[in-house]
């Protein structure tokens, strides 16, 4: 063992660590949030597809409906605990999409059930969904009164 | 129509995958990933910018967060060209209400019915 140490210093340390990690664990990360990501758009341009050719809908509630049933979807998996499995291999594919937004109100909300109706499930809902809605909504009021005052 | 789908699923991926490469390469957490993404979306949509790749790539980019905050932004415009600055307070939550109350009211429910999975 100390013999080892003698021959490892710091750049050949980092050096030995390269040779034995996986080669790519950073290209096979973006390479499962890249195609687990593109997939879940994919479901939701199918049901965008659906609302506008066999329910005639318009562009803007076919996109809706493709939310809802992402969300729905999502909701469901989070309470049969697959989509944990899914967030685990995906990362910022699972959690980008709106999927991830849905993830993030129904898995707390679950999870603080016990703490009761009120301060369990209905404020855990928004414990990353707030801070979501509180810039998202924020900035398009920025936005917005700019846009009236000096735009429009 | 099927070349919409690869436009969807190719611009869907990057943009996932930049937001992997900020989980791999620094400390911000994903709850601030999605912040950030929000506020990048009202933004690249204030200027003009997010339009284009919606029109490219449909649901990729409507469907990552960032289509979210393209929503917002696109709700509070037309709602100020429709009743002026009441707008600006209006259109953004009347825009996204669809996706905001599916969620509040799906997460209820699985809250309700479904019991907690130990970790």
């Amino acid at each position: 063992m100390d013999k080892q140490r003698i021959h490892t210093n710091p750049q050949h340390y980092s050096w030995l660590t390269d040779q034995l990690s996986p080669p790519s664990a950073f290209g096979s990360g973006l390479l499962q949030a890249f195609w687990v990501g593109g997939l879940i758009c994919v479901i939701g341009q199918g049901i965008s597809d659906i609302g506008v050719h066999l329910l005639d809908m318009n562009a803007r509630d076919a996109s809706t409906l493709a939310s809802i049933t992402l969300v729905f979807l999502t909701a469901l998996l989070t309470g049969i605990g697959v989509f944990d499995q899914i967030g685990k291999y995906a990362g910022a594919g699972s959690f980008v999409p709106i999927t991830g937004f849905a993830n993030a109100m129904v898995a707390p909300a679950l999870e603080f059930r016990r703490e009761g109706l009120v301060l369990g499930v209905g404020a855990k809902l928004f414990t990353i969904a707030g801070p979501v809605l509180v810039y998202g909504v924020g900035s398009s009021v920025i936005y917005g009164l700019i846009y009236a005052l000096f735009i429009h | 129509m099927l070349l919409m789908y690869l436009k969807a699923f190719l611009v869907g991926g990057v943009i996932c995958a930049i937001g992997e490469v900020l989980v791999l390469r620094t400390s911000i957490t994903p709850a601030r990933i999605l912040v950030g993404y929000i506020i990048a979306g009202v933004v690249l949509s204030a200027v003009g910018l997010y339009a284009p790749i919606v029109e490219f790539a449909g649901a990729g980019a409507t469907v990552p967060l960032t289509g979210f905050g393209h929503a917002l932004a696109q709700g509070v415009k037309h709602a100020v060209e429709e009743s002026g600055l009441i707008g600006a307070f209006t259109g953004g939550l009347s825009a996204t209400a669809g996706g905001i109350t599916a969620a509040i009211l799906f997460g209820t429910l699985v809250a309700l019915i479904f019991k907690p999975h130990s970790k």
